[in-house]
């Protein structure tokens, strides 16, 4: 259980995967422009990275290694992921269409999200076990929201502040990451 | 020939993938620690882009329009796929240091977004010079970030195994920042800036 737990605060707070990891900054940089989108954005993603890393520790446990082919992780990994992108746009669409709407185009595009594919390398290489996968993914993802919901809100602020002409935008979005990066490195001593 | 070297040039600076597109970010700022990784990647990204790129611009007119994008993510998987392969057998130590970001070239918005909005349009010869310009952009990029890094965080410059100088005081105390996480963001946050000020590239 304690292992489950320094696995979990690992993931959210030491090892981040957007400060820490470098995964999934394209929707970093892209949808923290709004708390609301950021946090439907996070919890989106959060889910594709639970579920994906259970189909994936499915498939390279009793597939890819008992069939001697794990070198086909990626091609396999990839597919299963598109795949149930597919399956929950489908089912979103059918039970929930103000929500459908809300996530737009970002939804499809959580396939090309590092962060699900990263997710389901690390369970692999690590050869984390089936319940050690599902709570690395879900630390994963809320460390992932956690810090998407402090940039947009860092961000809102922004527009009204009198940032120099050519730091606007994308620049002083990458500064504020460093910083937070540097507050969080604070966390690094709790486990 | 004139088309080859517009679609060629327009990857360094005008559509540089890193400073302007914001594209690929991932692997830039987690591998930019040494110059040395900065050429793996490069590597890496010069296989799989140039491959897809010409494989998916002979392919384009037998494409059904609706499955194109599972097919082009089926044709960049496998060659990332090869490219792990090679890389294990023959460059062990780049592929140790490349980590996880190796098979994650799969997701890396630059290949995909060439393949979208270039490749599937184009014939294969100006294909292989956008894959070309867009490769020497990110590696220009690449390069310029990893040098800062790895001078200022290290205190000198190492490639391949030979020093090549290091500076006097740095040496005995580099600033570490740069070579952890933190300091990726901020050196490609003051770059992007300078080139706007500068009027390189345009700002916002």
């Amino acid at each position: 259980m304690s292992e489950l737990v320094a696995i979990f605060l690992g993931m959210v707070l030491i090892n981040n995967f957007i400060l820490v990891r470098f995964l999934g900054l394209c929707p970093f940089f892209g949808v923290s422009k709004q708390l609301g989108s950021a946090i439907s954005m996070g919890v989106a993603v959060t889910f594709v990275m639970a579920i994906a890393s259970l189909a994936t520790w499915l498939i390279r446990n009793y597939i890819l290694i008992p069939l001697d082919i794990e070198y086909m992780h990626i091609v396999i990994f990839i597919l299963v992921i598109a795949t149930l992108v597919q399956i929950i746009e489908l089912f979103i669409k059918k039970t929930n269409l103000g929500l459908y709407f809300s996530f737009g185009i970002y939804l499809p595009l959580i396939t090309t999200n590092c962060a699900v594919l990263g997710i389901t390398l690390i369970n692999a290489t690590q050869d984390y076990s089936f319940s050690s996968s599902i709570v690395a993914a879900l630390g994963g993802g809320l460390g992932f929201t956690l810090v998407l919901a402090i940039m947009s809100g860092i961000r809102e602020k922004l527009e009204l502040a009198n940032t120099p002409k050519s730091m606007k935008g994308l620049p002083i979005a990458f500064i504020i990451a460093a910083l937070l990066g540097l507050a969080f490195v604070g966390f690094s001593g709790i486990i | 020939m004139g088309k080859f070297a517009k679609e060629f040039a327009k990857g360094l600076i005008l559509s540089n993938p890193v400073f302007v597109l914001a594209l690929g970010l991932c692997p830039t700022l987690a591998i930019s620690t040494s110059i040395d990784n900065a050429l793996g990647m490069t590597l890496a990204v010069l296989i799989v882009l140039l491959g897809s790129n010409i494989i998916i611009a002979a392919i384009r007119n037998y494409v059904p329009n609706i499955t194109r994008i599972p097919i082009f993510i089926v044709i960049i998987a496998t060659l990332v796929t090869v490219v792990n392969l090679i890389f294990h057998a023959y460059l062990p130590a780049t592929y140790e240091a490349l980590g996880i970001f190796l098979p994650l070239v799969v997701v890396n918005c630059i290949i995909l977004g060439r393949a979208e909005a270039f490749a599937s349009k184009n014939p294969v010869i100006h294909s292989i010079a956008d894959a070309l310009g867009i490769t020497v952009g990110f590696m220009l990029a690449l390069l310029m970030i990893s040098f800062i890094r790895q001078v200022l965080g290290t205190g000198g410059l190492s490639v391949f195994g030979h020093d090549l100088f290091s500076l006097p005081v740095l040496r005995d105390h580099p600033i570490a920042i740069f070579i952890l996480p933190y300091g990726a963001f901020l050196v490609i946050g003051l770059l992007m800036g300078l080139f706007r000020r500068t009027g390189v590239m345009k700002s916002e």
